[in-house]
């Protein structure tokens, strides 16, 4: 400001004459341009590691582009094609030429992976096909097609290649769900032997929702503890809190195996104390009760720490307050002490909720087959079955689920009252 | 755009994947355990003191397929050498993202000079893939377990009443549907026609019923004798490999159930663009010596016929293989091949509905 000079005519000037709002208005163009530099690096990150992947993630769920890009011909033929009996000849020598390039140019295999997620046994029929049509050099090639394998008069076979011969396909996010394409083009449940993801979610949900609320009464008293005791104590359990929290996640994830399981430490020592008998030890892990018992203690630090930042700020002198003014203890934790921890429950319980139903490693471990989660099911498809637009699908109703919740919970408690500390 | 975005995503994908490479080492992606040390001690230390070049082991084989397909896709195939089912073989050969080879001229000859297309095992080459090994899924049980009769066929692994006890098999369908029809009554030879129909598959699946409630599931190769030697479960499938090595290293009273035991072969797959990089190292490793001494290390039989006869005993112990191994005969008695085309077709419907069954 020390440029600020005296005024000459209407308009206030610096010394060097300029007007006052150009010099301003440059200066903070300056600053503008510092804190969009110093900010550059951590949104360039953000944009490479978070929202491109989310993005990428967002276009593989629907990205059907195997069918059309590789039997280009086909997808040309069979689009005038009215859906019922068995196209004419024109297809079937637009596909047999299709996989023939496509066996030479080894991108058929693509096709057969793809098709072979709608209907089981697609992928040979496909991969034969090709391999044969090779050799094939003129028609008429429906009668050879359906020589070669008496699945290519089907129907279904050819109405599937119809429906998958858009660059963009719902059937990913209709199998996230249970549902398929019926043969006719209508939207039919799945046989029951095979629904899986729907009671997946629901229990994800309310594993998650459980674990939260354990960390929530068992971290209460904690962090209250901690906020309350003397430097000394305090910091002592504080370490006792983050020692774990430190340790690495496995580690924490197999220990509760040596613990829980039914040749274990917890049964050895029920047995030897009597309170059960040796041929009926419990079943404390590979099931749900595992899954809940390790995740709980894994994210209870996530609890912990938001309670005890917000608990340290809550002066003493209000208790004793309302104690003075008649309070018992109870009404004055109840009206007093407690209102003001909520923004720390908040906090704690949307972290908590949110990281237990991405996580897939402990539910993988402990949870056996009636403790997984969702998240193991795009584990599976990643690295397994990969089917990948399924993980995808999956992956991204878990996003939007997620995003629900945290618009419940910004309705409910307020983003803006949030406390991490 | 789009183009782009899925290229950035897929190298982010790709880097979780790959190992570090140098100018002059080779990055051989295995199972680890007890098999990669196998590979370790037959084939790579050998070749390090023949040439120098030093070998990454990287433990992936279990997502081998997924990170094949990541690395190709995002152009920047950072694995040199891949162990691999056949079955994942046949996928990444026909999606184009493994090399060709040709048996003939990339490979070794046996001593006698049998060209590699007749040495190697009926049926066991395919365009894209070197079989190294014949392994076998078989039951095991703890000896200790069972005070009076021991088990010895899969009909007595089904068998609560007679054996009772947790038994812990793997988490996919694979190789328990076979069990199921086989401890059914199934022949060996109609396993396969059965499974095709929905009948043969109800049946399984009815089978599998009988037990759900006593199997505890494993996902690592590593488990099953762990679950075995804590008692945690009195039988348990595995690879006949990792339990002969408890048997063998560890001293545990296990015991090989042989009776339907479900084998198929192992071996290399070459990604994409590598084929010039490790051909050498490749015709080294699948040559007759190569193969008969990894059978030094694991029961797993050689899959060339002219390594057979070079079995001989196992390294530390001195114990004799032959009879550990899937191929010798009274082993093999019961023993059903498992069907490659048959689960390339149907793995991801019957997993659904294995993971349906699973969480009802």
């Amino acid at each position: 400001m020390t440029g600020l000079a005296a005024t000459s005519g209407n308009d206030l000037t610096t010394a060097d004459g300029v007007p006052l709002k150009v010099s301003l208005s440059r200066a903070q163009r300056r600053n503008k341009i510092k804190a969009v530099l110093l900010v550059a690096p951590l949104f360039l990150f953000l944009l490479v590691a978070f929202i491109l992947p989310i993005f990428d993630m967002l276009l593989r769920s629907i990205d059907s582009a195997e069918v059309v890009t590789h039997m280009p011909n086909t997808v040309r033929a069979i689009s005038t094609w009215n859906g019922e009996g068995v196209p004419e000849e024109a297809v079937f020598a637009a596909a047999a030429q299709d996989l023939a390039a496509g066996s030479r140019a080894r991108t058929i295999g693509k096709v057969a992976s793809r098709l072979n997620y709608e209907i089981g046994g697609m992928r040979s029929l496909i991969m034969k096909t090709a391999r044969k049509a090779k050799k094939l050099e003129s028609g008429p090639y429906k009668a050879a097609l359906i020589g070669m394998d008496k699945r290519w008069a089907k129907t279904d076979v050819w109405q599937l290649i119809k429906r998958e011969s858009g660059s963009y396909t719902l059937s990913y996010y209709l199998a996230a769900v249970d549902h398929k394409y019926a043969a006719d083009g209508s939207i039919e449940a799945k046989p029951e032997n095979l629904q899986i993801y729907v009671n997946l979610f629901f229990r994800t949900m309310w594993m998650s929702g459980l674990i939260t609320l354990l960390a929530l009464l068992l971290g209460y008293p904690v962090a209250f503890l901690l906020a309350t005791l003397p430097m000394r104590q305090s910091n002592l359990l504080m370490i006792l809190v983050l020692l774990p929290f430190w340790t690495s996640l496995l580690v924490r994830t197999t220990t509760w195996i040596a613990i829980l399981q039914s040749q274990g430490v917890l049964n050895d020592l029920a047995v030897w104390a009597g309170l059960i008998t040796d041929e009926n030890r419990l079943q404390l892990i590979y099931n749900k009760t595992g899954t809940v018992i390790a995740m709980t203690h894994i994210l209870l630090p996530f609890m912990v720490l938001p309670l005890y930042s917000v608990m340290k700020t809550i002066p003493p002198t209000y208790m004793r307050a309302a104690r003075s003014l008649g309070a018992t203890g109870f009404t004055a934790f109840r009206r007093v002490y407690f209102p003001q921890t909520l923004s720390g429950i908040g906090a704690g319980s949307i972290l908590v909720f949110i990281l237990s139903i991405g996580y897939y490693i402990t539910p993988a471990l402990v949870g056996g087959q009636s403790g997984r989660f969702i998240t193991n099911f795009v584990a599976y498809h990643m690295q397994q079955s990969l089917n990948w637009g399924l993980a995808a699908a999956i992956g991204s109703l878990l996003l939007a689920t997620v995003i629900v919740f945290y618009l419940l919970y910004n309705r409910l408690v307020g983003v803006d009252n949030m406390k991490l500390g | 755009m789009n183009k782009h975005i899925k290229v950035l995503g897929m190298a982010a994908f790709a880097g979780a994947f790959s190992a570090t490479a140098m100018a002059d080492s080779l990055t051989v992606v295995s199972w680890g355990g007890a098999y990669t040390a196998s590979q370790k001690s037959a084939y790579h230390d050998p070749w390090t003191k023949k040439t120098g070049d030093t070998i990454v082991n990287v433990d992936k084989a279990q997502a081998g397929l997924a990170g094949l397909r990541a690395q190709v896709e995002a152009g920047n195939v950072t694995w040199d050498l891949v162990d691999m089912l056949p079955s994942e073989a046949q996928i990444a050969c026909d999606e184009g993202l493994v090399d060709i080879i040709n048996h003939d001229q990339d490979l070794a000859a046996s001593p006698d000079g049998v060209a590699p297309s007749k040495d190697f095992i009926a049926g066991s080459l395919s365009e894209c893939f070197v079989p190294q090994i014949v392994y076998s899924n078989i039951i095991a049980f703890n000896t200790t377990m069972f005070s009076g009769k021991q088990p010895s066929t899969m009909k007595d692994v089904f068998d609560l009443k007679g054996f009772p006890g947790k038994r812990s098999l793997q988490k996919k369908p694979i190789n328990n549907l076979e069990w199921a029809l086989m401890a059914d009554g199934v022949p060996t030879d109609k396993v396969y026609d059965m499974l095709r129909t929905e009948e043969g598959v109800n049946r399984a699946f009815a089978k599998l019923d009988t037990i759900k409630d006593n199997v505890i599931w494993w996902e690592e190769g590593a488990q099953p004798p762990q679950l075995l030697a804590d008692k945690e479960v009195a039988f348990a499938s595995g690879y006949n490999g990792r339990i002969f090595n408890a048997q063998v290293n560890e001293k545990q009273p296990f015991q090989i159930i042989w009776d339907a035991q479900v084998f198929e072969i192992d071996g290399w797959v070459v990604p994409k663009g590598k084929m010039s990089k490790v051909k050498a190292y490749l015709s080294f490793a699948t040559d007759t010596q190569r193969l008969a001494d990894q059978a030094k290390y694991i029961s797993y039989g050689p899959a060339r016929v002219s390594s057979a006869a070079l079995v001989s005993t196992h390294a530390t112990t001195g114990i004799d293989m032959k009879p550990h191994m899937p191929t010798y005969g009274p082993n093999f008695k019961t023993a059903l091949h498992k069907n490659d085309e048959f689960w390339a077709d149907h793995l991801d419907e019957l997993t659904e509905r294995f993971n349906a069954w699973l969480a009802r």
